[in-house]
């Protein structure tokens, strides 16, 4: 994991060579994803992640293995940036015991505690005030730690996510909020959810620093959560990015997307910020055909291992059924 | 077919948009699928040639069968496939044992029974311990309680029966003398005629088949009563609804207390033969307990006879919602005044009590004379 | 998934499509009805419920609303009291929770707390139940907890001709009424009802029987059905009772058939403790006691959140051979 060093993203080979290494893992992850949702592999609902990576791999590298995530139901993105190992991460797509969740959540659902990794949350709007009291925790225990929140633009409709944004600011708590703005809440457009569309000025409201970014820059999302999470991280108080960002693929695997239209999804895809970062560091000799290629291949061969991985996992036995349910497991 | 959604289990192919001989790449659309959220494209996760399509446009096919042949490049064409099995079916679940506790085992003298069949044995008068259950853990169920008393149902009669039965006449006659204004009338009626009527009939018949005065009785009663309407019929908080046809209750004492009045049914249509089969039938089921309970709310008015126990005459209490009832004493040999002469006769007293709110004393003196004019000339019964 | 419609030439339809032309009879019916609710028009409902109806009717009375289940559904009580005939559509029961203050805490007490000046004729619809690996946070069956509050009505359309014909009284009915459809029966296919509204006060015999009567409700009543047939097999008359209506119980349909077979099984997708089923057993306990002839059995969800493998969440579930299973212990050995 990235320990930011400073505050401005350090533009050298390696580490742009890292975050397109990212994005590309999450891109090739979700589109195996989708190939495996139509074999009935995976189950439930699917929510991919394709064109939104820069704001997740963007953003964990302002964290350090201390800092803490809170996510939505569309998080694998962040899980595999946040260094979920990607078997972990295919095995509970699968449902199976080794998943990082054990199988017990699926896509909706990633956990992971050494990362610290507080999950998928498929309430929209339901992980805000958990980000504000791990917060709050780690401010009661003294802690210099950042606790980033990733969620929607179609959150900032819900109660919560203003009762959590007043909640941190008044109480001055190391929150970091990402909104992952991609204009659409399921199939609503942010301009027939949102009087103010501009999402960020709704957090300025609340007396946070606010800033809204573009979210198909991987290099711009990292620049400008390096500034936040360090002013979180010096005990400023809860920062806010806006990360305006698109989806390339449908809400779930099944939507008509009867709600946007295809020259639309066509233009924001001219934007697709793997095709960006390869290109401008092809054009500027940071990268050559050959490297892209390697990354390539470096990237197919992991997520087929991830896919072995959770083919050969294993179905966690039925007499377990009713465990994790509380920790002292007591009868119902 | 892919599987589109969560609750996809087929899916209709609307369109091509690849024909044979096209290449395609992975991550190309190749297909449009109706679904009921709209068309929904079908993204090829291979590179290669499509060679075959296997599915025209508008057939609806399960989520699984192949949709076409793609044939890598420089490969040679494959052999069709098959569809693939039916999805492997998730293991059969547990089935849990209900959390249901199990029946204790018997203990002591409390045998294990259900509610219901405590309550059937309780009103049937069976004995629960005798019993071997049917039910969950060997519990006696209720159909184990129908069973014993139809085996032995008059041996299964006992004190429970009774002490319900106590209850229930209790209520019945307290309600009875509660609401009822009653009033008495009675008079004695000269057997001679009808006595030697009865043993002339009764002359070459087998004991069996022999009638009994109290059918005489009875008879005579239920013709004479259709005459009089007012006495023959039920009190409702409605008020008084005559009964059109006269169903005879005979009042028979259970061995070891309480009594039980079933109806004859249209006593004053039938035969004398046929009315002594009847009541015969009525003495033997009450004994055996098989009554029906439309026999015991069917009676329209109630006829007591004591005969037997040697009274001379009774006041009976009217079963409510009936409106009368007629008590007769013994047949017994007594003084009767006739043209100035006292000779010895067979004779009878015959009271009926009457709710006044439905008849008055004068009729019901010319209900009971009617009954006397009856037993005069038994051949009209 | 197959198509909406059913192939030309047939009077099939399916659940989901039932739901529709309910709607869309109630909005021609009356001026005063409106749908709203999150992905309602545009995206044609989460469950494909509503689409076409935006094209039918305009944005004014298929109205998208942004994801504020609370505000949304307060909205809809509000408007109700303004005179309006509000559908709400809340996508799934678990999301319902967002909304749940408005739904106890004003829906179902505003007539008694202004004693009597103001009911709510609202109808809310909302997805329940689990079957489609949707785990934890979209797959549990929260409808006993509706029907434990006064003040409301609870509907569970378990068959085509109710999924059409319940919402008409439910529209027509002066107070709150809370319509639950099981995730599993929008696919479900059977014979076009006539649009006509259907009683709203009564449980259905669905199949009737001597042995034991099985009491059950939306969801669960194919299971239960077929659980009937497996026990049919083996000489057993099983009566199955669809309750139809949560709240207020229909105790008399079930009473009078308990008494008949004397023993009672009861199925519940929610979890036992503290359930609708708890309830049901406890007004049998109440006035059929005495006619039993066995303790009455329950089959509900294994007491966990759903998880989200197949095997795992079919296991949480009830299924046919465990109500085959608690029919049969109420019978004792065969």
């Amino acid at each position: 994991m990235t320990q930011p060093a400073a505050t401005k993203p350090h533009l050298s080979r390696p580490h742009l060579l890292g975050l397109l290494r990212g994005m590309l893992r999450i891109r090739r992850f979700e589109d195996k994803c989708a190939e495996l949702y139509t074999q009935e592999k995976i189950r439930g609902f699917l929510h991919l992640y394709n064109g939104e990576e820069a704001v997740s791999v963007g953003v964990m590298q302002a964290l350090t293995e201390d800092d803490a995530v809170v996510a939505t139901y569309r998080e694998h993105g962040q899980a595999l940036a946040r260094g979920v190992p990607m078997n972990a991460v295919m095995a509970e797509m699968y449902g199976k015991a080794e998943g990082c969740s054990g199988g017990r959540g699926g896509s909706m659902h990633l956990f992971d505690a050494e990362r610290r990794f507080y999950g998928g949350n498929a309430i929209v709007g339901g992980g805000l005030p958990l980000a504000v009291g791990l917060a709050l925790a780690d401010r009661m225990q003294g802690r210099a730690r950042v606790t980033a929140c990733f969620f929607g633009d179609g959150a900032v409709a819900e109660g919560e996510f203003h009762e959590s944004l007043n909640l941190a600011a008044l109480w001055t708590l190391p929150v970091l909020f990402v909104c992952e703005n991609n204009l659409y809440a399921m199939g609503t457009a942010l301009e027939r959810a949102q009087s103010q569309t501009d999402i960020h000025a709704k957090a300025a409201a609340y007396q946070m620093p606010s800033e809204a970014v573009d979210g198909m820059d991987v290099v711009a999302v990292e620049a400008a959560a390096l500034r936040a999470a360090a002013a979180v991280r010096a005990g400023e108080g809860p920062h806010f990015l806006e990360c305006r960002t698109y989806r390339f693929r449908a809400h779930s695997m099944f939507d008509a997307q009867l709600y946007r239209g295809k020259d639309e999804v066509e233009e924001w895809m001219k934007r697709d910020p793997i095709v960006r970062l390869a290109n401008w560091m092809t054009e500027t000799g940071m990268m050559h055909d050959r490297d892209r290629e390697e990354l390539e291949a470096e990237v197919a061969a992991e997520v087929d291992a991830s896919v072995a991985f959770a083919e050969a996992g294993s179905w966690e036995p039925i007499e377990t059924l009713t465990r994790h349910v509380t920790r002292a497991q007591a009868r119902p | 077919m892919p599987s589109l959604g969560a609750d996809m289990a087929a899916g209709k192919l609307v369109e091509w948009l690849k024909k044979p001989g096209d290449a395609v790449r992975r991550g190309d659309i190749v297909a449009v699928v109706e679904t009921q959220k709209g068309a929904i494209e079908v993204e090829i996760f291979e590179t290669g040639v499509l060679s075959e399509t296997l599915v025209p446009p508008g057939a609806t096919v399960p989520v699984g069968t192949p949709l076409a042949l793609i044939v890598g490049e420089g490969e040679p064409a494959r052999a069709r496939p098959t569809p693939p099995p039916e999805r492997p079916i998730a293991p059969a679940p547990p089935t849990a044992p209900p959390p249901v506790a199990p029946p204790p085992a018997a203990a002591g003298a409390r045998p294990l029974a259900s509610p219901a069949a405590r309550r059937l044995a309780a009103a049937r008068g069976v004995d629960l311990a005798a019993l071997t259950g049917s039910g969950p853990g060997g519990a006696v169920v209720s159909a184990d309680v129908e069973r014993a008393a139809e085996r032995a149902p008059a041996a299964a009669r006992g004190r429970i029966d009774l002490a319900a039965m106590r209850q229930a006449i209790a209520a019945a006659m307290a309600r009875s003398k509660r609401e009822i204004p009653h009033y008495y009338l009675s008079t004695s009626i000269d057997m001679t005629t009808a006595l030697a009527w009865l043993e002339a009939r009764n002359a070459d018949r087998p004991p069996a088949e022999r009638l009994l005065p109290a059918v005489l009785l009875v008879k005579a009663v239920a013709l004479a009563l259709r005459r009089f309407p007012e006495l023959n019929g039920f009190h409702s908080a409605d008020g008084f609804r005559p009964a059109e046809d006269v169903h005879v209750g005979v009042a028979i004492a259970l061995r070891g207390g309480g009594l039980v009045a079933p109806a004859i049914r249209d006593t004053a249509a039938r035969p004398l033969d046929d009315l002594m089969a009847a009541f015969r039938d009525l003495v033997a089921r009450v004994r055996a307990g098989t009554l029906r309970s439309s026999e015991l709310s069917d009676p329209t008015i109630t006829v007591s006879s004591l005969g037997e126990r040697g009274v001379e005459g009774m006041l009976a209490v009217i079963y409510p919602p009936q409106v009368a009832i007629v008590g007769f004493g013994s047949v017994t040999r007594r003084p009767w005044a006739t043209d100035d002469r006292v000779e010895v006769r067979p004779a009878v007293t015959a009271s009926l009590a009457g709710d006044h709110r439905v008849s008055d004393g004068h009729r019901a003196a010319l209900f009971l004379r009617e009954v006397d004019d009856l037993l005069q000339s038994p051949e009209r019964l | 998934m197959t198509a909406d419609r059913p192939p030309p030439g047939t009077n099939e339809i399916t659940y989901r499509e039932a739901v529709k032309q309910a709607i869309r009879d109630a909005m021609i019916r009356d001026p005063r009805v409106f749908l709203m609710g999150e992905d309602v028009g545009r995206y044609g409902g989460c469950y494909a419920v509503s689409k076409g109806l935006l094209e039918e009717f305009g944005p004014e009375r298929i109205r998208d609303t942004p994801l504020s289940e609370s505000t949304f559904t307060g909205a809809g009580i509000g408007a109700a009291l303004g005179g309006m005939r509000p559908i709400v559509e809340i996508m799934t029961v678990n999301f319902s929770l967002l909304a749940l203050d408005q739904i106890v805490n004003n829906a179902a007490t505003l007539l008694h707390m202004s004693g009597g000046l103001f009911n709510v004729p609202l109808v809310i619809r909302m997805a329940t139940g689990a079957g489609r690996q949707l785990a934890a946070q979209h797959s549990h069956s929260l409808e006993g907890w509706y029907a434990h509050v006064p003040g409301l009505k609870v509907l569970a359309p378990a068959t085509i001709e109710d999924a059409r014909g319940m919402l008409w009284p439910a529209l027509e009915d002066p107070d709150p009424v809370l319509i639950f459809e099981h995730v599993m029966l929008y696919n479900d296919t059977g014979p076009l009802p006539d649009r006509r509204p259907v009683d709203i006060t009564k449980a259905a015999v669905r199949r009737p029987g001597k042995d034991v009567t099985i009491i059950t409700y939306g969801g669960m009543l194919p299971k239960t059905l077929a659980a009937a047939d497996m026990l049919a097999a083996d000489g057993i008359a099983a009566e199955v009772i669809d309750l139809r209506v949560l709240r207020p119980l229909d105790e008399e349909t079930v009473i009078a058939s308990v008494r008949r077979t004397r023993r009672a099984v009861i199925v519940d997708e929610g979890w036992r403790s503290g359930s609708l089923s708890a309830e049901i057993s406890a007004r049998i306990m109440e006035q059929a006691f005495w006619d039993l002839d066995a303790p009455v059995g329950r089959v509900c969800s294994a007491e966990v959140p759903m998880p989200y493998p197949r095997h795992l969440e079919q296991a949480a579930l009830p299924q046919p051979d465990g109500i085959v299973a608690a029919a049969r212990a109420t019978l004792g050995p065969r």
